[in-house]
């Protein structure tokens, strides 16, 4: 077996140092009765990289990749370029195979990284703090509503109809089973909602996404100021991180907790995962955040470290009273975001956004052009077409000929009926002209 | 107050540790090591490390909102950025660079052939919402691991998609639960049983979901009793959470008789997974009564650490708890293969709902396959045999030198008490810190709680027999050196470091979580 | 007069109004204080209720109220300064103020030398 390196005499002699028998007298307080005599049967036995790489590449196959086809593919993963460099330096034994930096003096690599993940989180969104990264977007989302609720001491919170279906689902599965409630709202396809009827002096906070789930963007400032007057908190969710490029931050729209998936930069596509949560907040609610936090020090000598610090919220030190349960977190996927954006830098992920924005614009075009009604008044890289018959089985067709046309509303939201003749289409920059012309051609 | 501590020093004594005395060099770099300024300090406006293609002109569909303001993000060239992040992985200590004995933390080799893997085409760029026709092969993936994972614990079911341990934890808990809640015994079943010993998530996991977390001690052999079980079990207990190895390193001998008494209690066995690296392909926690068990696959299955993440925590299930699985899952028709996503399916009508977006930590799924494929399951034996027989052979030559709270073979981590620097000076710390200065990453220390500056060794099945021939006459020598009196030896620890010891009190009295461009940030090394 | 808990909180008692903090003692064990986290005004509390938690880098401890009471001020010093904790325990670090519910409540409270006894077998 390539990965073990003992030979058999070291085995022996290591026995014989210990006093025992044989490797399995080792195991002598396993009960009999649950102690295997040998390997499992009915799995494969061990084998070489040659028929590994066959195996798994013959699954990989099997799939029909968004590079294999033309993909409009978005709803809260969008496939965008990462640079070469990317994944050369994410790839480097030293950040891939270190553990959580707990010992500071020998993970400055990691912790000087996530001090500047967490400045850059904080400069993105417009807020003051951010974390060293959540698992993804959905799940910084539940813990949003929890924070929220630890913060205001109340325990209601009012979910946008814009929110993404699986955000909306989770929010939903953590009511159910804690002590916390959601309200909803109804699906908002149209972009005709107005919450701020609905918050109360039991509201949490308010969450609402930005682009919405359709697309469509929002000035949430009237929304921050009706929760700020009823001491609620506004979480705002962004889906599609190259949007804060061009659009106003959530902080300079007054959001108290922002939360974002950040695989836009950095990550792959992937089927769904690994990808990286960012979760950001104002600095007067930093001991109510959920995870790991870097912050800046000195060493023994006066030089500027970094170490992990207010530990004592978390789980290993605060046990049942812990702010969250999160332990591992996201931090090579928050890497690869890092590298990214500094790749990237202010002018570069600017230039970035307006390119996915008007790749998006000319798909619009084109599709009006042939006929199609876009719902959106306004948008980023994605929005909504009304197609007018459902959308669903019409995904499926096009998928036969390697066309992704697009997230039908009806997979993220089947309870909503009245969404299955939509379509939620994204471009980004790696969208062609060439795409656009054969989706117009298909969808017309 | 409840008291909470071990008491160890979280800010650097000044007058023993500034004994770095090698010569300043200009720039403050040192040979190989580099000094290096945040990304931030290195900003030359006007470059960019990415050329994109020009924007078509085209009218602005923005509307409504604002414009955004500056972000203050900084600018530089791709050999900037490259430099900035190579000298930074500089700084860390890695299992590539050497052995990593963090106990519970199981930090083996991460194969080169899984990463490979995960960036094939057809996988990489695979879309998670593409219709199911486009991506059997997938989830073919995704219900191969499953099925080794099943056949690994003996579990009939399991749930793929925490992302985590602790995700894990809150879903096998979640599970529980609803079978509670579906037996209609919410109300009444609100306690849950946890050994003192058992990891921070734990608790913290069964608090979140509003259980009362009612604590059981271990006997002086480090093992929780069937009888301490039995005594607090009762029509009002939901569960209990037991790490089995537990934290000490120790295989639970009554873990079936507690199994058993659970059961007929009428509460639930949730199992912590964190050390199945040490059985796993030789004991099967079905055959112990496991109802549930998270299982780390950064931990047992290779899937790199990655500096704290991501990590991924399928949830085995007993056949009485399969019934609440979240969503989404496969299933297998034929040779079709489905997801199922909603609660409204029918397949999912009793399932807890969703906990993550989309459908599971892939790319782990993704490494974890590779591995138990490269391994089978003679190597996993193998693999699981190795860990366990590392263990011991530190053990075997630690004991005499430094002290161990319990006696006997342990499993995969080796546990060991501060008892043997009893009036040295010497703290659990200190050691820990002069082992950095021999090439070496601490073992986990100050856990498990129940052991007084605990030290938990697990070398896992990676290591050469000569590796940890160096690692033993290392720990020995320091161990002797402690007892010699040479106390400022360890008090100034590390020397040979990047950073001394850093200052862990004024970064949590006066928080600094982010760079600006007035604060101290500025004034650099 | 001053009282002290077992759980090394001491209580000064003027009137029905009592100032609580934690002994020498417990903040030598803690360590580097870092943060405290205090109780709001008005808060009425039982005995032995956790009323503040104290931090230092690596544990959080809680703070329970030695008696039943209302809380009439906390020591604000204490947010900007934790350290306070740590240089002055029993004097300027004092944690809040109670206006006592009970008065026979102080009753099973130690005196200065059973609690110096008691320190003393913790070793």
């Amino acid at each position: 077996m390539r990965y073990l390196p003992h030979s058999d005499a070291d085995r022996a002699s290591m026995l014989a140092t210990i006093g025992a028998a044989e490797v399995d007298s080792l195991f002598a307080d396993v009960p009999d009765s649950a102690h295997l005599k040998g390997p499992i049967e009915g799995l494969p036995r061990m084998q070489s990289e040659i028929e590994v790489e066959r195996h798994m590449s013959a699954l990989a196959s099997r799939n029909t990749g968004t590079s294999a086809a033309v993909s409009f593919l978005g709803g809260g993963a969008y496939r965008h370029h990462v640079p070469a460099a990317v994944d050369h330096l994410i790839q480097r034994g030293e950040f891939l195979t270190s553990y959580t930096p707990y010992q500071p003096e020998i993970s400055q690599g990691t912790l000087q990284m996530l001090f500047e993940f967490q400045t850059m989180v904080s400069m993105l969104t417009g807020m003051e703090v951010a974390n060293a990264s959540m698992y993804d977007g959905s799940t910084a989302a539940a813990e949003a509503m929890s924070m929220a609720c630890r913060v205001t001491g109340r325990n209601k919170s009012i979910i946008s109809g814009g929110v993404h279906g699986h955000y909306r689902d989770i929010l939903a599965t953590q009511a159910k089973w804690t002590t916390q409630e959601v309200l909803l709202a109804p699906v908002d396809a149209q972009d005709t909602e107005d919450l701020t009827a609905l918050i109360d002096a039991n509201t949490a906070c308010v969450m609402v996404q930005n682009p919405s789930s359709f697309g469509h963007l929002r000035d949430l400032s009237k929304l921050a100021e009706a929760c700020q007057a009823k001491g609620a908190l506004l979480v705002v969710i962004v889906t599609e991180v190259v949007s804060l490029g061009l659009l106003a931050s959530p902080g300079s729209m007054g959001a108290d907790i922002v939360v974002a998936e950040g695989q836009s930069l950095g990550n792959p596509l992937g089927f769904g995962g690994p990808y990286v949560g960012l979760f950001a907040t104002r600095e007067k609610y930093m001991r109510q955040m959920p995870g790991r936090l870097c912050g800046e020090t000195v060493d023994a000598n006066g030089k500027r470290g970094f170490v992990l610090t207010l530990s004592t919220r978390e789980q290993h030190i605060r046990r049942e009273k812990a702010t969250s349960n999160i332990c591992t977190n996201a931090g090579l996927c928050a890497l690869a975001f890092t590298i990214h954006l500094s790749l990237l830098g202010e002018q570069g992920l600017k230039k970035l956004a307006l390119l996915n924005h008007a790749k998006a614009v000319q798909t619009a075009e084109k599709l009006e052009a042939a006929g199609l009604r876009v719902i959106n008044t306004g948008f980023f890289n994605e929005f909504t077409v009304d197609l007018g018959k459902p959308a669903a089985a019409l995904v499926d067709k096009l998928a036969e000929k390697k066309i992704l046309a697009g997230v039908p509303a009806s997979r993220l939201y089947p309870e909503a009926k009245e969404v299955e003749n939509l379509l939620i289409i994204a471009a980004t920059e790696l969208t062609t002209d060439a795409d656009i012309y054969q989706l117009a051609e298909v969808l017309k | 107050m409840s008291m909470n501590t071990q008491g160890r020093p979280t800010a650097p004594d000044l007058k023993v540790a500034n004994v770095n005395d090698l010569p300043e060099t200009v720039l403050g770099h040192k040979g190989l090591v580099f000094e290096e300024k945040l990304l931030f300090e290195q900003s030359s406006p006007g470059t960019c490390g990415v050329d994109l293609p020009l924007a078509p002109m085209v009218k602005s569909r923005l509307h409504v909102l604002k414009a955004r303001e500056s972000i203050g993000l900084p600018e530089l060239a791709e050999p900037q950025v490259i430099r900035h992040y190579t000298r930074l992985s500089q700084k860390n200590y890695a299992i590539d660079t050497g052995l990593y004995p963090l106990g519970s933390c199981t930090m083996k080799h991460n194969p080169r052939l899984n990463e490979k893997m995960t960036r094939l085409a057809g996988l990489a760029d695979l879309h998670p919402l593409q219709p199911a026709s486009t991506t059997q092969g997938a989830l073919q993936l995704i219900h191969e691991l499953a099925d080794w994972l099943m056949k690994l614990t003996g579990m009939p079911a399991v749930a793929m998609s925490p992302a985590a341990g602790a995700h894990g934890e809150y879903c096998g808990m979640l599970a529980i639960k609803a079978a509670i809640a579906d037996k209609g015994e919410a109300k009444t079943r609100t306690k849950v049983i946890v050994p003192e010993s058992a990891h921070g998530t734990n608790p913290a996991t069964a608090a979140s979901l509003g259980f009362t977390v009612v604590p059981v001690k271990a006997e002086a052999d480090g093992r929780v009793r069937a009888e301490a079980v039995k005594a607090v079990l009762g029509p009002d207990v939901a569960a209990i959470m037991l790490t089995n190895p537990n934290t000490c390193g120790l295989f639970e001998r009554d873990i079936i008789d507690i199994a058993m008494a659970v059961r007929a209690a009428g509460a639930y066995f949730y199992c912590d997974g964190a050390n199945f690296n040490a059985i796993v392909g030789r004991v099967r926690p079905a055959d112990l009564g496991v109802d549930c068990m998270h299982i780390n696959l950064h931990k047992t299955f290779s899937t790199p650490h990655g500096g704290g993440g991501p990590g991924a925590g399928p949830v085995v299930l007993s056949e009485r708890l399969a019934p609440y699985a979240p969503v989404p899952f496969v299933v297998k028709t034929g040779e079709t293969l489905r997801l199922i996503e909603q609660t409204t399916e029918k397949e999912a009508a009793k399932s807890i709902g969703r906990l993550k977006g989309f459908h599971g930590q892939m790319g782990m799924f993704i490494r974890a396959l590779t591995y138990c494929l490269s391994h089978g399951a003679d190597g996993l034996w193998q693999a699981s045999g190795d860990a366990v027989l590392n263990a011991n052979y530190i053990a075997s030559q630690l004991k005499t030198i430094m002290s161990q709270p319990y006696a006997g073979y342990c499993m995969h981590e080796a546990l060991f008490d501060d008892t043997f620097l009893k009036d040295t000076g010497v703290t659990t710390l200190d050691f820990a810190k002069a082992m950095i200065d021999e090439g070496y990453h601490p073992m986990t220390m100050y856990f498990p709680l129940v052991v007084h500056g605990a030290f938990l060794i697990e070398p896992t099945e990676s290591e050469s027999k000569q590796a940890i021939d160096d690692f033993i006459k290392v720990m020995i020598s320091l161990a002797k050196r402690a007892r010699a009196g040479e106390a400022d030896h360890f008090a100034a620890a590390p020397r040979f470091t990047p950073r001394a010891r850093l200052d862990e009190t004024r970064a949590a009295r006066q928080p600094v979580l982010r760079w600006q461009a007035s604060t101290l940030s500025k004034s650099g090394g | 007069m001053r009282k002290y808990t077992k759980e090394h909180e001491w209580i000064d008692v003027a009137g029905d109004e009592a100032t609580i903090g934690i002994t020498s003692f417990a903040q030598n064990a803690l360590g580097d204080v870092v943060y405290v986290e205090l109780p709001a005004a008005g808060k009425q509390l039982n005995a032995k209720q956790e009323a503040a938690v104290v931090e230092s880098v690596k544990a959080a401890s809680d703070v329970y109220a030695p008696v039943a009471g209302t809380v009439t001020a906390t020591n604000e010093k204490l947010s900007a300064d934790p350290s306070l904790v740590n240089r002055a325990a029993e004097g300027e670090g004092w944690f809040f103020k109670l206006k006592l519910a009970n008065l026979s409540d102080l009753d099973g409270l130690m005196d200065e030398d059973s609690y110096k006894a008691h320190v003393g077998e913790l070793g």
